[in-house]
């Protein structure tokens, strides 16, 4: 009998302590020296072995411009593990791993780096048993992309022998509209098959986010009530309290719509929204997903549906911040929004009707990400105004982060002899009890990279799909006005409170 | 903070609970199950210990069910409840109740916990040690989805798997078995990278120590093929030996902590297999809830159809040798139909 993949008899489906490892493989980041890189991947990866996850042999490549040696780099990663890690540092986890570290100097341009990293390659599937499997992490900023990619099919980085993958992972922003996104879709698929492409959102490797499909589909109690007929409106908020810190390179002329609804917030709002998909793979889930983006319909008038703003000089949270405009290295007659809000409505049976509110910000309130869906008041009520002016809308809300749980508000009665009812909270706790065990995105995500299991990666069609609801308020706000100014530490521009105050509503404060 | 109960009941401790979130100022938090652990005083601060850091993962309402031992026959006959309750963060997260049984009620120790589990949330009990011999038919057992027990703390771990074997009901679970987590794990992960198949295992580890016997079994019950437990001077299990029809499979650990895995035709690969704290495998345990079918078939496999290496298997006694010739039958049968 020969054991094939798949039929290896130690392993059960019933068996469901047994972990999911990865397969013998490796990963080669692009952009080690970077803030990404220290801060979430290289912590993630010790984590990740830490739990057991990752498969013995597994290599980590490192590129660079730096000039080091395999030691600084190690040392580099050792740093980063105990300052940023989850778990705690073992010594055996680490000896482990640090057998597989490798750092190849070179610049995205020089063709003997490439070579070397070939060599590199070949000489960790012969000492680490990597079985030639490559996901090539290109943490990067865009413009390099075409560059590197290139680069890896010139020196047949990228080509898939016998039973063996090459994949590679690209973060965000894919592109700044359509069009570029489409024109780096071609350059990214040109090389590797689209299958073997994945997209980091690392909203969708939250806990949260994930829970948001258990609590619609696994559960019979919110499912009724999660349309038209009871929601009354849905409002998506992600807010920063930092302002652009040293991205101003980055940022100005992309802004905060470009930066955070294109992807993150569509991503949210195409969750909460979509139909139950017929199974909870890959393909089932785009199927949904790109359904009600399609279906997601643009305010008639562009100019009341949205708005945006920058932050102008302020406290936030007891700090005196400056002005969007006075940043370093900003021009101070940019246009480029650090708010966003922008009403959608969605043209299918459940939703029509029902607005969507998206809105983000820096240098807001505080740092919060939910998704709040407010249900229409109660058609009739026995009390008396006086006992219910206290009552706001019925809400659910999922906050995405920090203090990760779900909330429901509803109005309960005031202990006491007369009627009074007014809003109370019932929490469940999720970021209390669970996030200190709970595993970091980046480690969920890396781990299904290697495991070839692309649930949680937007797929291409909703990259493009996302632009194509965004591309027309970009070139709306190109022709007209600029942006509101804001107070920093405050919740956004009086226009996005009067934007929701046109149709009766107001924002939740987060 | 703590409130201390002397001759008390159910309903007190209750009231206690009540008074302390108070007190505290928050509400409890989302608990979800409600773990009872049944221990004697010496192993009642270890396990509580490693249950309130597991609770960071699970958080629960710690009932630890410590039952004294009377000396006098005046002792004996007067049934005394003393309790105290701890909120906020003398608790981990979650509730703690420390239970004093004396005298008679020592065996009516469900009456005193009934009333105190969580509404609807699942019920996990816990024997650190002097587990019942059939825990689903315990008094506080009963009350339990899920019954912890540790062969590992027995006088005669060996014979106490035969024991669970037996009285093996769906929801049983042992730690020795949560232990061996991480071999499996890797073990599997290993034979994903070969395409080999397995004709014989020989499973090293300390003596006393189940769970080499209970990994042995597993490896004997998924394979099929003739599987021998080696004794060597631990600390626990030290290596596994697979022979395939394309070579060795090893993985061996000599230290407790870092193993190394080496595969004919590839090179010799160091892994992470420390040796877990109690808090980690209270931890997995509380993870799912479900019977472990995984676990029944392995334990019901029998320890004496396992082969011993010192010996040769003509040695073993008669009815293990015909098993292990039954086994290694199956295992013929098998290689021949491919």
């Amino acid at each position: 009998m020969t054991a094939t993949h798949g039929a290896n008899p130690l392993r059960d489906a019933a068996d469901r302590r047994l972990p999911r490892i990865a397969g013998p493989s490796g990963l080669v980041i692009f952009g080690v020296t970077g803030d990404l890189s220290r801060k979430k991947l290289m912590p993630a990866i010790y984590d990740l072995a830490n739990r057991g996850l990752l498969p013995p042999g597994f290599s980590l490549v490192g590129f660079a411009r730096r000039e080091w040696k395999d030691e600084d780099f190690a040392q580099e990663v050792h740093d980063a593990v105990k300052e940023h890690a989850r778990t705690p540092f073992r010594e055996e986890v680490w000896q482990q791993l640090i057998q597989g570290m490798r750092f190849v100097q070179g610049d995205f341009g020089d063709d003997d780096a490439f070579e070397n990293l070939r060599a590199t390659i070949a000489d960790l599937d012969k000492s680490q048993g990597t079985s030639g499997n490559f996901a090539f992490y290109l943490s990067v900023p865009p413009k390099f992309f075409p560059q590197v990619v290139q680069q890896l099919k010139k020196h047949g980085l990228a080509d898939q022998r016998d039973g063996s993958w090459r994949r590679a992972v690209i973060e965000k922003p894919f592109g700044h509209d359509l069009a570029s996104a489409k024109e780096l879709n071609k350059v990214v698929h040109e090389v590797f098959p689209s299958h073997e492409v994945f997209r980091i959102d690392h909203y969708l490797g939250k806990e949260t986010v994930q829970n948001i499909l258990a609590l619609r589909f696994a559960n019979s109690l919110f499912e009724p009530i999660w349309n038209r007929s009871y929601v009354d409106h849905v409002q998506i908020t992600m807010a920063e309290d930092i302002g652009i810190g040293g991205r101003a390179g980055y940022y100005d002329g992309i802004g905060a719509a470009r930066d955070v609804i294109q992807n993150h917030l569509l991503q949210l709002l195409a969750l909460t929204a979509m139909e139950e998909p017929a199974s909870f793979d890959a393909d089932a889930l785009v199927a949904e997903k790109t359904k009600v983006l399609g279906a997601v319909r643009l305010p008639r008038d562009l100019g009341e549906g949205t708005v945006r703003g920058q932050y102008a000089a302020g406290w936030q949270g007891g700090e005196k911040a400056v002005g969007y405009l006075q940043e370093d290295g900003i021009d101070s007659k940019s246009k480029t929004d650090t708010y966003a809000a922008v009403k959608l409505e969605i043209d299918n049976r459940r939703w029509a009707g029902v607005p969507f509110y998206l809105r983000t910000g820096k240098r807001l309130g505080r740092r919060v990400t939910e998704i709040a869906l407010v249900f229409q008041r109660a058609p009739h009520s026995p009390f008396d105004h006086t006992s219910t002016q206290e009552l706001g809308q019925n809400a659910l809300v999922i906050r995405v982060q920090p203090d990760e749980g779900v909330t429901m508000r509803f109005g309960s009665k005031v202990p006491g002899t007369s009627m009074e009812v007014r809003d109370v909270s019932m929490d469940f706790a999720y970021g209390e009890s669970f996030t200190e065990s709970s595993p970091e995105a980046y480690e969920r995500l890396i781990l299904d990279v290697l495991l070839g299991d692309s649930n949680l990666f937007p797929r291409l069609e909703e990259v493009e799909l996302s632009w194509k609801i965004l591309d027309p308020i970009e070139e709306y706000w190109e022709k007209h006005g600029k942006p509101a100014q804001y107070e920093s530490g405050t919740w956004g521009p009086v226009e996005a409170d009067e934007m929701l105050a046109r149709d009766g509503r107001s924002w939740r404060r987060p | 903070m703590k409130i201390d109960l002397t001759d008390t009941k159910s309903s007190k401790i209750n009231k206690a609970l009540v008074q302390g979130r108070r007190a505290i100022g928050t509400p409890a938090v989302g608990m979800v199950l409600t773990l009872v652990i049944v221990t004697d005083e010496e192993n009642q601060y270890d396990a509580l210990r490693a249950a309130d850091e597991a609770s960071r993962e699970h958080p629960s309402r710690k009932l630890v069910v410590v039952k004294r031992v009377s000396r006098s026959a005046r002792d004996r006959s007067k049934a005394r409840l003393d309790a105290e309750v701890r909120v906020g963060a003398d608790a981990g997260t979650g509730e703690t109740i420390v239970l004093r049984l004396y005298g008679d009620v020592v065996d009516h120790a469900q009456s005193v916990v009934l009333p105190l589990l969580l509404p609807d949330a699942p019920v996990v009990v816990w024997w650190p040690a002097n587990a019942p011999a059939n825990p689903a038919k315990d008094a506080l057992g009963r009350l339990a989805q899920r019954r912890v027990t540790d062969t590992h703390a027995a006088e005669n771990p060996t014979e106490e798997l035969t024991v669970r074997a037996d009285a093996y009901t769906p929801g049983d679970t042992d730690l020795a078995w949560t232990r061996i987590t991480p071999w499996r794990s890797m073990l599997a992960a290993a034979l994903d990278q070969v395409d080999c198949a397995v004709t014989s295992v020989e499973v090293e580890g300390e003596q006393h120590n189940p769970s080499c016997e209970l990994l042995a079994m597993w490896l004997a019950n998924r394979l099929n093929v003739p599987v021998k437990r080696a004794v060597s001077a631990g600390p626990g299990l030290t290596a596994v030996r697979m022979q395939t029809d394309c070579g060795p499979v090893n993985l061996h650990r000599a230290d407790g902590s870092l193993a190394t895995l080496s595969v004919e035709g590839q090179p010799d690969r160091a892994v992470a297999l420390k040796r877990r704290e109690t808090s980690e495998l209270i931890a997995e345990e509380l993870r799912r809830l479900d019977p472990d079918d995984i676990y029944a078939s392995a334990l019901r496999f029998g320890v004496d159809r396992l082969g011993d290496s010192a010996a040769p298997s003509a040695a073993a006694s008669g009815g293990g040798g015909t098993a292990t010739a039954t086994a290694t039958k199956n295992a013929t049968g098998k290689a021949s139909s491919s």
